[in-house]
């Protein structure tokens, strides 16, 4: 299958302080266009720095990525962060426009964009708000319809839920599943979740060591709709646990 | 029943409390500004002092009402204003701008960090003989002096208020593609730092007046200079005008400048 990401070979060595920590060594991963990929791990492990690498925060020591886009786009790939970072002295509209700018585009095309992508997360109706009027959860969906605004063909999302409540995060992950399916666009979601990985994605790739290598890769068969009841991928999840080194998945392993 | 009753006991009288406190401290700060005058008014009266050497508060519209026939005292604050005005935009103008410079670039905050420290101490009425030598007694000089005590002020509100922006959203314009200075500055560090900016301005719009007076005292026509003048003449009643203008002035500039932050830190919790 055609991957619109190619990670092969992946290093990253962080200096600090003359001290050199290796975060990531020999991480290959392909990811195909169109897939929701989760990359579950530990904190700590590299997932959010695999992130950073691929959105041009953090420079690679180490190996080849390849983004393989298909228009010459200004910005294939866009990030939402584990807290919204909107920013605070603009409004939802503008915070949501904010990745247009700079493009030639006229301030009413950019609204207009703007509200398209606020209308894909349900908040077009809070255009005008600022952001400290918003609840955490639609903080969090103003950032996601920043990102689908520049139209990328792969989002990152580096723990984006992580940060809400049990209900928000809930109603936040089924939209997030729609949209996904609605939008066709390929999702690069890092997680310490193990149920939310296995809920959400098609793929669950496990970050595990010190420095962090992929070493487990699962495909999560189950259809879709899903059911949060299901335990269809127990053995996965039990798996996943295993290589986290988590004692309890390692009883759930030995039990399955 | 009296489940209703001690429900609605709490709020009702917190609110009459709170207006009862508003009224009264209003009334309170009337009945201060009062007594204020009638001790003012007392000590010439009842002779305490010499009428010449503290003229009471009834002594003053008589004294505001000459000076406004003669025309001196539009002259006088319109001189002031033009002096105060300019040297606060020149002032913060290059404050703002060195400030946000040395707030962004290592580079530039190293470069500067000594001259800084050599300059910093000077008072801007020290630079009063150079003023002189440089400009003449000329309103051009008022307005350096004014200019420097107004730069000092905003440079570091703008230089703290640049290095305290927030690492995360410059991050966010990163991510977005904004990666050049020019972009950052106007999309990140500019509107982030603009309430600690502000705060700068607004001290430096206190400031700026007392360097107005200094500057004038020196013979640059305006408020300071007229003061001085009828100083030397022992008409006291009309220092009081001046010293009561430049009050209100700066009450006026205060409020306004208040409602224009206000306006600009609206998204603001």
């Amino acid at each position: 299958m055609e991957s619109v990401i190619d990670i092969q070979g992946l290093g990253l060595t962080f200096e600090r302080d003359g001290r050199r920590t290796e975060v990531l060594r020999g991480l290959d991963l392909a990811i195909p266009r169109g897939a929701f990929v989760a990359i579950v791990g530990a904190s700590g492990v590299g997932k959010s720095t695999l992130l950073r690498v691929l959105i041009g925060l953090a420079q690679a020591s180490a190996g080849k990525v390849t983004l393989d886009t298909h228009s010459a786009q200004r910005q294939p790939v866009a990030l939402v962060f584990q807290d919204s970072r909107l920013l605070p002295w603009r409004r939802v509209i503008d915070n949501v426009a904010f990745g247009l700018e700079g493009r030639g585009l006229s301030r009413r095309d950019r609204h207009a964009k703007a509200l398209d992508a606020l209308g894909i997360v349900g908040l077009a109706h809070l255009a005008r708000r600022w952001p400290h009027q918003l609840s955490g959860g639609q903080r969090q969906r103003v950032a996601l319809a920043r990102a689908l605004a520049v139209e990328p063909e792969v989002l990152l999302m580096d723990e984006p839920f992580s940060a809400l409540d049990a209900i928000s995060r809930e109603s936040l992950q089924d939209e997030l599943t729609r949209i996904w399916q609605v939008t066709g666009k390929t999702i690069l979601f890092v997680t310490h979740d193990i149920e939310e990985a296995t809920y959400l994605a098609d793929r669950v790739v496990v970050l595990a060591g010190a420095p962090g290598r992929a070493v487990a890769d699962h495909a999560i068969d189950t259809p879709r709709p899903r059911r949060r009841d299901d335990d269809a991928d127990a053995a996965i999840v039990a798996d996943v646990r295993r290589h986290l080194g988590s004692s309890k998945g390692a009883v759930l392993a030995e039990a399955a | 029943m009296a489940l209703t009753e001690t429900a609605a006991l709490p709020v009702a009288p917190a609110a009459r409390r709170a207006r009862l406190n508003a009224f009264s401290s209003v009334g309170l700060g009337a009945a201060g500004l009062l007594a204020f005058l009638l001790i003012w008014q007392a000590v010439p009266s009842l002779s305490l002092v010499n009428p010449m050497m503290l003229p009471g508060p009834l002594a003053i519209p008589a004294a505001f009402q000459s000076e406004l026939a003669s025309g001196m005292w539009l002259t006088a604050v319109t001189g002031s204003l033009s002096h105060y005005t300019l040297g606060l935009v020149v002032g913060s103008a290059l404050g703002i701008a060195l400030g946000v410079l040395t707030g962004m670039s290592r580079v530039a905050e190293d470069l500067t960090s000594w001259v800084v420290r050599v300059l910093r101490p000077i008072p801007g009425l020290a630079w009063a003989p150079f003023a002189i030598i440089w400009f003449g007694v000329t309103p051009s000089a008022a307005v350096f002096i004014i200019t420097i005590s107004v730069f000092w002020i905003v440079f570091f509100a703008a230089h703290g208020a640049v290095r305290a922006v927030d690492r995360d959203l410059l991050e966010v314009a990163d991510a977005f593609g904004f990666r050049a200075a020019h972009e950052k500055l106007f999309k990140i560090y500019l509107p982030a730092a603009m309430p600690g900016i502000l705060v700068g301005l607004r001290t430096a719009l206190g400031q700026a007046w007392m360097a107005v007076v200094a500057a004038e005292i020196f013979g640059v026509p305006g408020l300071g200079h007229r003061m001085i003048e009828a100083s030397a003449l022992l008409a006291t009643d009309i220092v009081i005008v001046y010293m009561l203008t430049m009050a209100a002035l700066y009450g006026l500039l205060d409020s306004l400048f208040l409602l224009l932050q206000n306006w600009l830190l609206r998204w603001k919790a």
